[in-house]
């Protein structure tokens, strides 16, 4: 299988410094707004934004993780269940700001899910869409991101992946 | 990675350790699930299970209940006492009867031993042992180990003391079983009369004597006197028992280090365990309870995701 960088480690940083600014031009002070990052490759944009964003705002910003297995629409569709991740939101939702993030937003499929499991936790003043890469034209639910790190034109049988340096050691794509 | 190795969870003996540790740490999701305002998710929408008790319970028939509606499957209940099982129907009968108005998963307690085997080799569904005579109860080991798990972190080289009715105990056998495979230590302890024979071939010690048994281990798992189950009288009287077998505070407070204390219920109070001991801060009997709800959520979801259960 042939590979294709899509993004290098100075736009990849880039990337997320234009996506923090974004933010801040819409939530200002972060005191109504919360970031989930849907787990598990969510999670790793929640957390650098987060830091990025309190680096840059000098202000608490509110992070959490939520795994959305449970209420994916392919369970028993599959050949096997898959295994769950750490849900990890210790605070309310309830009237707040959320910014859902992902890492790549493909069919949609796992932002409705996502959207599902948000609304166990109350009842959020609104709900963004925060995806870090955005494969246009492939969607299967009427879903589109707030906020894009980089767009990209694929085909079903391409696959897109983005590495942390947490994950990965580097920072890619 | 993430599937069972088997097709229905009729027992311990069955799961590989793979398959244990993989049901535990499902759990684990499932106990932060039963934390939120909205203890529900909708894995098992299109899934009806039925629990069929062909023996008392109230623990577990609300635990597996519970379970099955925080999944939302759609549950039917049947208790054999109030069943047309006493009008003679077999239970292959009564059974497939149940599943012919399209049930997806069984959930069944009976007296007779092997009565899921049997019944797994004869109909088309998944089947929940929750306990069969004196053979197994799988999910109650697994909530138990769960339950270890949670207070010592590892259950390899963990010293489990199981006390009192080893001969009708299907909680002791399912967890011996488990035990054993995740490298726990195991020493039973109870009334030679109640020791089955070759239960040392199973790899467990027995002790006699309880302080013994108490002083060696960091858990002790105090089972309950099955007097429905004993035909014939197995010690001179339940004083004795108590006298010898029975745990109070100060026996406990007499130990050289604080153990953990479980009980799978229902307790005998005042028999094999005393009030001050099973509401002490040492006993963790009722995270058990709480326990129970997340681990058979988790078995549930695992053998409802195998994907064949709609050809069922």
């Amino acid at each position: 299988m042939t590979h294709k960088v899509l993004l290098g480690p100075d736009e990849f940083k880039l990337t997320l410094s234009r996506l923090c600014y974004e933010l801040i031009e819409n939530h200002n002070s972060f005191s109504d707004t919360v970031i989930i990052g849907i787990q598990p490759r969510g999670a790793y944009v929640a957390n650098r934004l987060a830091k990025q964003l309190k680096d840059i705002t000098q202000q608490n910003i509110t992070s959490g993780t939520l795994d959305i297995t449970f209420y994916r629409d392919d369970f028993r569709h599959q050949a096997e269940p898959l295994a769950a991740y750490d849900t990890n939101i210790d605070f309310l939702i309830e009237d707040k700001k959320v910014v859902l993030v992902d890492d790549v937003l493909y069919t949609g499929r796992t932002i409705r899910a996502a959207m599902e499991a948000l609304l166990q936790f109350g009842r959020p003043a609104s709900v963004e869409l925060l995806a870090f890469v955005d494969r246009r034209y492939s969607r299967h639910l009427p879903i589109q991101p707030d906020y894009v790190g980089r767009v990209v034109d694929t085909i079903q049988s391409q696959k897109v992946k983005v590495e942390w340096v947490e994950n990965e050691g580097t920072d890619h794509r | 990675m993430s599937a069972l190795s088997v097709q229905h969870l009729l027992g311990i003996k069955d799961l590989t350790v793979s398959d244990i540790e993989l049901i535990l740490s499902t759990a684990k999701q499932f106990k932060e699930v039963l934390n939120r305002p909205i203890k529900r998710v909708p894995s098992l929408r299109d899934v009806t299970i039925a629990n069929l008790f062909f023996e008392n319970s109230t623990r577990t028939r609300l635990s597996f209940e519970l379970a099955e509606k925080r999944l939302s499957a759609d549950v039917v209940n049947f208790a054999a006492s109030s069943s047309s099982v006493s009008k003679g129907e077999t239970l292959i009968d009564t059974v497939n009867n149940i599943l012919a108005m399209k049930v997806d998963m069984v959930v069944m307690r009976h007296p007779k031993p092997g009565a899921g085997v049997f019944l797994a080799k004869h109909i088309k569904a998944k089947i929940v042992n929750a306990g069969d005579g004196a053979h197994e109860h799988p999910t109650q080991a697994l909530l138990d180990a769960y339950s270890m798990l949670e207070v010592h972190g590892s259950l390899k080289g963990l010293k489990v003391a199981i006390v009192g009715d080893i001969l009708h105990s299907r909680v002791a056998l399912s967890n011996i079983f488990l035990l054993n495979k995740m490298g726990a230590e195991v020493v039973v302890c109870g009334p030679p009369t109640l020791m089955p024979k070759f239960i040392t071939s199973l790899g467990v010690r027995v002790e006699p004597n309880l302080m013994k048994a108490l002083e060696w281990c960091d858990v002790a798992n105090m089972l309950r006197i099955q007097l429905e189950r004993q035909d014939i009288k197995y010690f001179p009287s339940l004083r004795e028992y108590t006298m010898l077998y029975g745990l109070n505070k100060e026996r406990l407070d007499s130990l050289s280090k604080k153990i953990t204390i479980m009980h799978p219920g229902p307790i005998n109070r005042g028999i094999e365990i005393t009030s001050d001991v099973a509401d002490s801060d040492q006993s963790i009997i009722l995270d058990q309870v709480e326990n129970g709800v997340a681990v058979r959520m988790a078995v549930l979801y695992l053998l409802a995701g195998q994907k064949n259960i709609s050809e069922a």
